[in-house]
């Protein structure tokens, strides 16, 4: 009796925990939605609803346990890979970073300096805020006096009013002035008569007015017309053109920018495949990142397949002090084992060359030359995946039967026979799935390039930086978040082909589990 | 051990004995190296492997204390190394906790409840956790941007919005969980079953009990790729005081302002932590890595 109530208690204060949460989730919907966010918007109104169906439903009972991992896994992980896919189909880049109506937003608010009244300023502490008073280059008793305002790094609109008086607290002095500038420069001062002030020297504010305004004749016909401009001062209608992602003229001669994100179907795949700066340093990346990853998982398990057999080997004595000091390079943080070799082996400074230097005379370019960078990647990596591969084979080794080796040794077998006629044929089975998620991981190893080289050596004749080093990834996050223009499109496109690529080797993974079971 | 021995075992395990010591010794090296770094005097000396005047100036200056030098100048820090340490850890902690609720819940279902589609959810599964968040940097980081309107605290530079990007890592850790919860036998679930619980308390006081070595197991796993994950946080972090220490210690070898002595105290300082955490759970980690994966 007690337990039931209990149960009905719990399950009315779980229906309102619901309610509110709903309601809290709806009214952002709304919000994004009135925003024009129409991806998140969908997104949480499925999520939500799906969600309230599970908890109010006694059908949907068992869904409760998997409904919050699966929230996680679609949030985090298969939304973003969509979007992805969505963004290599537009022309995101740091030139086309915003929205139609924002660039038009921003047009809309573009001044120019009229060449009116000029007016020279001094600046005003009150506490916190600040005034300025502004004295007309024509001269004349009064001055206008702007109301308080406070420091900030967004557009401030400030009226003015007519005043005799000037103001308390102290004048500033130029070198605090051009400490502020950054504020002052976002002002817009509105004199009593309507007419626009900005900062146009150290000293003076000058009238400016707006360079467009909205093309309200409904009667002319070109494209988009309701979005278009009309430049003030030629009368010139500028338009968005929806195939270069910029404003432009009527005659199509000048892009305005800033540029606006749109859809511009494939070309971006076909930039990858058919533009010689990018398509060039493409397939050589792609050829180094199968042949790094593959060096990886060979060098990995030959030397854990040869550490782990001497592991577990009992006449060498002192096996779980070897084994711990073998497993060191795994259990520091990569990052900052990948940071102290690139340290070590810096060409003038490092600890290598220095060693090397000394006893052969040599001071390999290890960062500089291709083939040295590419090599001291692959003994870095190999240094650092070795004991993951050890720790995989310590465990399969154990597996072996013990009379298998006994057998063998009755028959005077070498260690090497015994490794190619029965360790690796016992091994290999259910090592396999194991090799192809190293392979996958280490196609995949940003971490390694972007600490250890960040792609370097450079390559020729390459439109987005590229490296010899680099692999896909690494030179899609150049692509992406580099230094030299950011083209978040060009990036996804590219980031859109590893994720067939790895969804290829998922699939033989998942093959080789299957036959395996 | 009945094992045969070969007549020349004695020869055999000196050799083995001289390639471990020559290899561990290649392997080590860095170690060596990094240590004695951290303790010569300036950051562009270069020495032999024990330093000729050792200085604890880079220990100073890694623990956030200003260094008074010999000739009487001093040298601020350069970096606040502890601030990046517990930011990390601050990140590393939520997350863990974060993921380890939502996989433990989920690995359940897929282990015990019956429910459609759930073979096709677990293959999903399987092949999702093969695709790492790098792939999706740029989405991830116009998510957080636009997000970041809405709730400022996850937004771009905020801590909140890595420790929630983190818990794409959870795909890996359902299957973890669920192939330890399958050894669990199910008849003791089943008992409490019939005594009236409900399946919230089978799982709460039943299975949640005797699976603690493996929650902890994925705690700490989640706890490691969380302090070494980089290029998330490199993306999404930009400001000096809110970096992870995984972006952070990059700064340090920068070419224009290249801080080798600086860099090693301060990679000693935070790996030594980790790296006891990591050797101190070795043996279930070690567990939980080849059980998973031959089973993933």
């Amino acid at each position: 009796m007690s337990t039931s109530r209990a149960t009905s208690r719990s399950a009315y204060l779980v229906i309102a925990i619901v309610a509110v949460i709903d309601l809290v989730l709806l009214y952002g919907v709304t919000l994004m939605y009135a925003q024009g966010e129409l991806a998140f918007a969908m997104l949480v109104l499925v999520l939500a609803t799906v969600g309230t169906w599970i908890v109010i439903s006694r059908k949907g009972y068992n869904y409760r346990y998997v409904y919050p991992s699966l929230l996680g896994v679609i949030t985090f992980i298969v939304f973003p890979l969509i979007y992805t896919v969505n963004v290599a189909f537009t022309n995101y880049s740091s030139n086309h970073l915003l929205s139609l109506e924002r660039v038009r937003a921003i047009h809309l608010a573009k001044t120019y300096r009229t060449g009116g009244e000029s007016f020279s300023f001094k600046m005003y502490q009150e506490g916190p805020s600040f005034r300025l008073m502004l004295t007309s280059a024509a001269g004349g008793e009064a001055h206008y006096l702007t109301k308080p305002f406070t420091e900030s790094d967004q557009p401030q609109e400030l009226k003015v009013f007519e005043s005799i008086h000037v103001p308390t607290g102290a004048a500033l002095p130029i070198r605090e002035i051009i400490k502020k500038r950054s504020t002052l420069q976002k002002l817009d001062i509105v004199l009593p008569d309507g007419t626009e002030l900005a900062m146009t020297s150290l000293r003076k504010f000058g009238a400016i007015a707006r360079v467009y305004r909205p093309d309200d004749h409904t009667d002319r016909q070109y494209p988009q017309q309701n979005l278009a401009l009309i430049d003030n001062r030629t009368e010139e209608i500028i338009y968005p053109d929806m195939a270069t992602g910029y404003y432009t003229n009527e005659a199509g001669t000048e892009q305005i920018g800033p540029g606006f994100t749109i859809y511009i179907g494939g070309d971006n795949f076909v930039r990858v495949f058919t533009d010689p700066g990018i398509q060039g340093p493409f397939l050589k990346i792609f050829t180094w990142t199968v042949i790094f990853a593959a060096l990886s998982v060979a060098f990995t398990l030959i030397i854990g397949l040869l550490m782990a057999s001497l592991v577990q080997w009992e006449p060498l004595k002192g096996n779980g002090v070897y084994r711990l000091l073998l497993i060191l390079p795994y259990a520091v943080p990569a990052f900052i084992s990948i940071l102290i070799f690139r340290g070590l082996f810096n060409q003038n400074f490092g600890e290598i060359n220095l060693l090397l230097d000394m006893l052969f005379g040599i001071k390999p370019e290890w960062i500089s030359n291709e083939l040295l960078a590419k090599s001291m990647v692959i003994i870095v990596n190999t240094w650092l995946g070795y004991p993951y591969m050890m720790i995989l084979c310590i465990g399969l080794l154990k597996s072996i039967p013990e009379d298998l080796y006994e057998a063998s040794a009755i028959d005077g077998a070498t260690p090497v026979q015994n490794l190619f006629h029965i360790t690796i044929p016992m091994i290999i089975k259910p090592l396999i799935p194991l090799l192809i998620a190293s392979f996958a991981f280490n196609f995949n190893n940003l971490v390694l390039i972007a600490l250890l080289t960040g792609g370097a050596p450079d390559m020729l004749h390459a439109t987005t930086p590229a490296g010899a080093t680099d692999i896909l990834v690494s030179y899609t996050f150049r692509i992406a978040f580099g230094s030299y223009g950011q083209d978040y499109g060009l990036a996804s496109a590219i980031a859109t082909v590893i994720f067939l690529m790895v969804g290829f080797i998922a699939w033989v993974n998942l093959k080789a589990t299957r036959r395996l079971q | 051990m009945a094992m045969v021995q070969p007549r020349n075992l004695k020869y055999r395990v000196w050799t083995a004995r001289i390639v471990m010591w020559l290899f561990l010794l290649m392997i080590l090296f860095p170690f060596f190296m990094i240590i004695s770094v951290s303790l010569r005097t300036g950051n562009f000396a270069t020495g032999s492997l024990i330093p000729e005047n050792p200085s604890l100036e880079h220990w100073y200056l890694a623990l956030g204390i200003p260094w008074e030098n010999a000739d009487g100048s001093i040298t601020q820090p350069p970096f606040p190394v502890l601030t990046w340490l517990w930011n990390s850890i601050k990140v590393a902690i939520t997350s863990s906790a974060l993921i380890l609720i939502l996989a433990t819940t989920g690995a359940y279902a897929f282990a015990r409840l019956r429910f459609r589609f759930k073979q096709q959810m677990l293959t999903a599964m399987m092949i999702l956790q093969m695709f790492p968040a790098v792939l999706a940097l740029v989405a991830i980081y116009s998510l957080f941007d636009q997000i970041g309107d809405y709730i400022p605290w996850l937004g771009l530079d905020r801590l909140g919005s890595v420790t929630l990007a983190y818990l794409g890592g959870m795909a890996l850790h359902i299957w973890l969980i669920k192939g330890y919860f399958e050894t669990i036998d199910s008849s003791l679930e089943e008992a409490a079953a019939i005594d009236g619980a409900t399946p919230w308390q089978a799982f709460r006081f039943v299975l949640l009990p005797l699976s603690v070595p493996i929650l902890a197991v994925v705690f700490i796993l989640a706890f490691i790729a969380s302090i070494a994950e980089y290029p998330v946080a490199s993306v999404l972090l930009q400001s000096m005081d809110n970096l992870t220490l995984a972006v952070g210690s990059r700064q340090y070898l920068n070419p224009q302002n290249y801080l080798w002595g600086d860099f090693a105290a301060a990679a000693v300082l935070s790996g030594f932590p980790i790296t006891i955490i990591f050797l101190a759970c070795q043996r279930w980690i070690v567990g939980g890595l080849t059980s998973g994966g031959v089973k993933g």
